[in-house]
């Protein structure tokens, strides 16, 4: 009587159809973007593994210093130290290489839609809504089309990594560029700038810091699909967790665990010490 | 003198069909109506305006009377929705926007109230921005924005960034950036109202200073009546959009148009406006050093004053004979340069009451007035000088003199 009556919308269906009808028609598409993200990753990854570990170790306390002190370069450095302890240094590297080249592509993407955002607000409204649908929808979703284009490993990584990271730095693009002081836009406006030395010489410079900003929660937010992303074939440190949680091997889940963290501190501090770094003398206006 | 702006039925109106309401304009419908029916606010409400080249033409109205919506005509930040605007005879309302970039880049440049720094850049960047845009070589426009920097008297901070500047160092920043375009016209939008009362009269005095030197345009918009007076050649008045009276100073506050504009100026320093030609008597008798005393003498009775200026042949000043040295003079057989007396005070026709007060109060004849060729045109006695704080008509007092 009260139930729900027996009506059937095949929305899911749909969705289903027109994933093959993408897989099947833009295959040429997609072996492309295949091809040029194995190549970066693996680029990036081997160039990392390729570097004597005490350079690295060096490199890491020498940004920590640059960005904050010479104490938080060390204990950085230690950190890093601890990880290869583990036996995990060939896994964090190649996250690392997961997570740059994810970051990478977010900014490509992003930087130009949050601009483009920022000045049409009718590709604004279009976007909003799907941004949301991009950051509330649950990851796992879409690691299933992830597999059908890219099938498993670390392309299709990248793939869930992006649509769940990219949102905050397009938002915040957009926000940046918006948020410029008015006064600021109309006295560049009045010396006669055309619109590409408005957006190079103005815009842009003022709004760094929102966007790096930006930057470091796209940042973050690729680290914490790490373990998700190795649901569908991403090797590095998310694996281990995934391998440990199948074994429940609580020593390396722990190990893998507070690597994971080890990064996040490390890679926080340093974006958000460049964002500090371009913040000086923005506060007028 | 030439016209070099020239404003012809102006209107801007916000609203999602500016357009439509131009019509109700011109049929004289009133801003509360049009926004009322249309939902459209009435930003400028037709303005024709014409300021003439090398003048201080100031703006003044309160806040949201439409002045710094107007301003931004000038330069088309603001797109005027009705009218035409010309600057040079070229109707600039009607450029495209690559002729546009040109007038802003070489015609006319532009003051902010909060400044408009770009707070990335040094004081150097900031002042070279203008000449960066029209792509003038690096040590050209280094050079130019170093010599501004040194006008406005901020040697030494080219390499600060405009946060570690006090707020008058940082509009003597936009102040120099501006001239750094090296525009006919310069519009500045409140551009002192940001600063402390010091500090401001000091801007207006360099401003008014600067003025002297390079002869530019300027549009100032204020809403201290005060600051319109003292700098302005001539006062538009603003209200509701519609400018309500314009004239030089004086005019208005002589014959103001209407109850808002003698309410707005009830509160002005009447003595920093008016100058000695305003208060001034023309002299009906002046005796010339070849009269004689007798001649004196008969000049006083007959206009009834106790004292005459002595002038030589070019009405140049050569002193004063009161009636009682006149008479005395006549019984001793003396001659009128004998008892001549020069301690008279003299001043200029443009210095202002403000200044004449201590002068009036220590001289005990009259202030003779003297225009640009030292020839004497008037003299003033004290209760001019008092007249001219207080009365609307200063020619009442004339009854007073002698």
């Amino acid at each position: 009587m009260g139930s729900f009556p027996d009506i059937r919308t095949k929305l899911g269906d749909y969705v289903d159809q027109l994933v093959s009808f993408l897989d099947s028609s833009l295959e040429g598409f997609f072996d492309f973007i295949f091809l040029v993200s194995s190549r970066t990753i693996n680029g990036i990854d081997d160039f990392l593994v390729w570097l004597p570990w005490w350079l690295f170790i060096l490199i890491i306390i020498a940004l920590g210093w640059y960005f904050k002190s010479i104490l938080t370069g060390v204990l950085f450095g230690a950190f890093i130290f601890l990880i290869g302890t583990f036996g995990l240094w060939e896994d964090m590297m190649t996250t690392i290489a997961i997570i740059l080249t994810a970051v990478i592509i977010c900014l490509l993407i992003g930087i130009p839609s949050g601009i483009w955002m920022a000045y049409s607000k009718g590709f604004s409204n279009v976007m909003r809504p799907i941004l949301d649908a991009m950051q509330t929808m649950p990851s796992f979703v879409y690691l299933i089309p992830a597999i059908f284009f890219f099938g498993l490993g670390n392309v299709s990584a990248i793939f869930a990594t992006l649509i769940y990271a990219l949102p905050p730095v397009i938002r915040l693009t957009e926000l940046a560029i918006r948020g410029v002081d008015k006064e600021v836009i109309e006295s560049a406006q009045s010396f006669g700038s055309s619109r590409l030395q408005m957006l190079r010489k103005i815009q842009l410079p003022q709004a760094l810091p929102t966007i790096m900003a930006g930057v470091n929660q796209t940042t973050m937010m690729a680290l914490a699909m790490v373990v998700i992303a190795s649901m569908v074939g991403a090797s590095g440190l998310g694996e281990q967790v995934l391998v440990a949680i199948n074994r429940i091997d609580i020593a390396l889940g722990f190990e893998a665990g507070i690597s994971i963290v080890f990064l996040a501190v490390i890679i926080d501090r340093i974006t958000n010490g460049v964002a500090d770094k371009f913040q000086k003398h923005r506060g007028v206006n | 003198m030439e016209t070099k702006v020239k404003l012809e039925h102006v209107s801007k109106i916000f609203g999602a069909k500016p357009k439509s309401v131009i019509p109700m304009i011109k049929q004289g419908m009133s801003k509360e109506e049009i926004l009322k029916k249309t939902n459209h606010t009435v930003g400028v409400y037709d303005a024709s305006l014409d300021i003439k080249k090398g003048e201080v033409f100031v703006i003044m109205g309160l806040s949201g009377s439409g002045k710094s919506t107007l301003i931004r005509c000038f330069n088309l930040l603001n797109k005027p929705t009705d009218g035409s605007i010309y600057i040079d005879d070229e109707n600039i309302a009607s450029f495209n926007s690559s002729q546009l970039k040109k007038v802003r880049q070489e015609k006319i440049a532009m003051v902010f109230q909060h400044f408009g720094l770009f707070s990335h850049r040094t004081i150097l960047a900031n002042v070279e921005y203008g000449l960066e845009i029209k792509n003038v070589s690096k040590e050209e426009r280094r050079k130019i924005a170093m010599d501004n920097i040194e006008s406005v008297g901020l040697k030494g901070y080219e390499d600060k960034y405009p946060d570690e500047l006090s707020g008058g160092m940082q509009q003597r920043v936009g102040l120099a950036r501006a001239l750094a375009n090296d525009p006919d016209i310069l519009l500045m939008d409140e551009p002192f109202s940001a600063l402390d009362p010091l500090i401001r009269r000091e801007m207006q005095l360099e401003l008014l200073d600067i003025q002297e030197r390079l002869q530019k345009t300027i549009i100032f918009i204020t809403h201290d009546v005060n600051e319109a007076f003292k700098l302005g050649d001539r006062v538009a008045v603003m209200k509701d959009g519609r400018i309500v009276q314009v004239g030089t100073p004086e005019e208005i506050i002589e014959e103001p148009a209407n109850d808002y504009i003698s309410e707005f100026i009830k509160d002005i320093d009447r003595s920093k406006v008016f100058q000695a030609e305003h208060v001034m008597i023309k002299p009906n008798a002046l005796v010339s050093m070849k009269d004689g005393l007798n001649v004196a003498v008969k000049e006083m009775e007959e206009n009834g004053i106790s004292s005459v200026f002595v002038v030589d042949r070019g009405r140049h000043l050569k002193g004063i004979v009161t009636i009682d040295d006149a008479i005395k003079g006549i019984k001793e057989k003396k001659s009128l340069e004998d008892v001549l007396r020069n301690d008279v005070t003299i001043v200029k026709k443009d210095e202002y009451v403000n200044d004449l007060i201590p002068k009036a109060l220590e001289s005990m004849f009259p202030l003779a007035v003297v225009n640009e060729e030292e020839k004497v045109v008037g003299f003033i006695l004290r209760v001019h000088v008092l007249s001219g704080l207080v009365s609307d008509d200063i020619n009442e007092s004339e009854e007073y003199h002698g």
